[in-house]
């Protein structure tokens, strides 16, 4: 299993300004790539790319060697799963309907799930701590359950790249963390995780990659310990932060402080 | 001792402590905010609905001008295929077999079509606000109508141009949803909305040069809405026309409901969803084009019905298609009823799913503001 994405350019138009320019990197077994930057700076556009949805993209984007614009969406489903933000649904299905609609992909073309495909999704949904959601509307759940709910069902789609679009955006202060450390769990149960963050920390805690993205290019790719520092935060962000380092018992990893407010000296 | 009662002591705060934690259930668990639930009896409540169909259908054999009890009906409908005493006279069969049948079988057939094909759009649109003519056909229909009863052609032609008038409709605003980049479900509302309204100034103008004492109440009248006259011929055109529709919407009914989650996730979990949309588009279009050729335009059903689908049978489209079908079916062969039987002369059908539907759907909209 492995993506490689080289020299990936993307532009909406023609001559069009590129949102993405010149992107390389590859991610392997197991990893967590935290993706950062800030709002419109071609995070989602990438996702985009990378899923095949934006097929119109210069350069590559290999998955297992194969390129993903000439792949259709069925055989890209089978190794890449997309959990979007989870907004407000349409149509009230419930948790357990949302979970079987990742299992589409292994069903023929006319069928309905079946007695197999429920216990499938019942066991993902199990595994994630929210079986006993399953007969609840999907628009009743609080927002971190919609999340997981959205997470079990790239599980049962059983891709082993997930694509996630800011996981914890919506989700309040404990959700957050709980989400994440599912997240986590999945990267060390040997998934390859791409996910985009607005939190430093997040990356600092969970991550063990990061790429900053600016103006369309990577400007930073590393571990987010050597690479995440006050002065690239400074440049991406606006914002002074000092970077410090915590100890918990035997952990240890750093997390950002934000020092006079952030952007205090503007005040 | 009374500060001890007022303030909790360390021994509390440790136990509040303990309570929040365990009521948190395992350490990176999601705190539950539904309890755990049983869905509906599903099967009871189409079974229910498969028992109310069949009431509506008898009943609508007997009520009407010429009157008949529930007895005599029943034996007469079982005559060709049971050996049952004779107890009706001629008369009274021809009015069950050439005119009541066929209107009850066009009733259900519009009601079914119309409806199913409003739930199919819902979901492919992402927008329960939708309805059937959303892409021009009824427009389209009107069009085909107009123009043959301004040529002074048959009513068989008047059928089959109608139906003609609603593919080209659709068809012309799929095509120019084609040509427009970017977001696929507004290019294609608007160009329905684009089409439509062409459409209908068609519509307008031939009404404009159209004979104004033959042609323009008959253009009029046609637009309206009415089952009255529907003969055995227009029963086996549409409910072929129909069936074929609604077979493949009912074949892909799970995955429509794939389709409602939008376009980036359907293909994200491996769905073509150009050609499922395609094949949505087709069918839903072939079986409103046929209903509103053999019916005129009929509203509010394709709109309304769809709802109390989802009220009662949940948003799994693989309950609303088979509900649909029948909870539209059943909803216009009662609406035809009052059709025939409220005034000395027919109501146009499309008049009385408004005055019907319009109060039923603010209803609905008023129950879900409230309940969200």
């Amino acid at each position: 299993m492995s993506l490689e994405v080289s020299h990936l350019s993307f532009a909406y138009s023609k001559r069009g300004r590129l949102v993405l320019d010149d992107i390389s990197f590859s991610v392997k077994k197991g990893d967590l790539l935290a993706v950062l930057g800030p709002n419109g700076v071609g995070k989602s556009t990438m996702f985009r790319c990378i899923l095949g949805f934006l097929r119109d993209y210069e350069g590559s984007i290999r998955l297992n060697g194969l390129e993903i614009k000439f792949l259709d969406h069925r055989e890209i489903a089978k190794h890449v799963a997309y959990i979007p933000q989870s907004t407000y649904p349409v149509f009230n299905y419930t948790v357990l309907d949302v979970v079987l609609m990742g299992l589409t992909n292994q069903m023929n073309l006319l069928a309905a799930p079946n007695q197999d495909h429920i216990d499938e999704a019942y066991a993902a949904m199990e595994s994630l701590g929210i079986a006993h959601l399953r007969n609840a509307g999907y628009g009743e759940i609080s927002g971190g359950e919609r999340q997981l709910t959205l997470i079990a069902r790239a599980l049962v789609q059983k891709a082993k790249i997930l694509i996630m679009d800011e996981p914890t955006a919506n989700l309040d202060y404990g959700n957050q963390f709980r989400v994440m450390c599912r997240i986590s769990d999945l990267a060390r149960d040997g998934y390859i995780i791409i996910l985009s963050t607005h939190n430093p920390d997040h990356a600092f805690l969970y991550a063990n990659r990061t790429l900053m993205i600016y103006g369309g290019k990577v400007i930073a790719d590393g571990t987010p310990e050597n690479v995440l520092d006050a002065k690239l935060i400074k440049v991406v962000y606006g914002v002074d932060v000092n970077v410090e380092d915590y100890r918990y018992g035997s952990r240890r990893h750093k997390l950002c402080v934000p020092i006079n407010g952030g952007v205090g000296k503007h005040r | 001792m009374a500060d001890a009662v007022t303030t909790p002591s360390a021994s509390d705060r440790e136990q509040l402590a303990d309570d929040a934690v365990s009521g948190a259930g395992t350490d990176t668990a999601i705190i539950p905010s539904v309890a755990d639930r049983d869905l509906p009896n599903y099967r009871f409540r189409f079974l229910l609905l498969i028992l109310a169909v069949v009431f509506c259908a008898v009943a609508s054999f007997v009520v009407g001008r010429f009157s008949m009890s529930i007895h005599e009906v029943v034996l007469l409908l079982l005559s060709p295929v049971f050996p049952v005493p004779e107890i009706w006279d001629d008369a009274m069969y021809s009015v069950v077999y050439n005119i009541r049948l066929p209107r009850i079988l066009v009733a259900f057939l519009v009601g079914a079509a119309l409806s199913t094909a409003g739930a199919a759009y819902q979901g492919m649109f992402q927008n329960p606000l939708v309805s059937p003519d959303i892409l021009g056909a009824s427009a389209g229909a009107g069009l085909g109508a107009a123009l043959a009863i301004y040529l002074y052609l048959g009513t068989g032609a008047i059928t089959v141009f109608a139906f003609v008038g609603g593919l080209v409709a659709v068809g012309t605003a799929y095509a120019v949803s084609r040509l427009v980049r970017g977001n696929t479900i507004l290019s294609m509302v608007l160009a329905g909305i684009l089409v439509g309204s062409l459409f209908s100034a068609s519509i307008s103008y031939i009404k404009l040069v159209a004979d104004t004492n033959d042609q323009l109440p008959a253009i009029t009248y046609w637009l309206m809405g009415s089952l009255a006259g529907a003969t055995m011929e227009d029963v086996y055109f549409a409910g072929v026309v129909i069936i074929i529709g609604i077979i493949p919407l009912f074949l892909l009914r799970w995955r429509m409901n794939v389709l409602t989650l939008g376009e980036d996730e359907a293909k994200s979990m491996g769905i073509n969803t150009n050609l499922l949309r395609l094949v949505v588009i087709v069918s839903a279009t072939l079986i409103t084009a046929v209903s509103v050729s053999i019916s005129g335009i009929i509203g509010w059903v394709g709109l309304v019905i769809p709802h109390f689908c989802r009220m009662v049978f949940g948003y799994d489209y693989r309950r609303i298609i088979p509900a649909a079908v029948l909870m539209g079916g059943g909803f216009l062969l009662l609406v035809d009823d009052f059709a025939r039987t409220i005034a000395s002369t027919e109501v146009p059908l499309g008049i009385l799913t408004a005055f019907v539907g319009a109060p039923i759907f603010a209803y609905l909209l008023i129950l879900r503001g409230r309940e969200s």
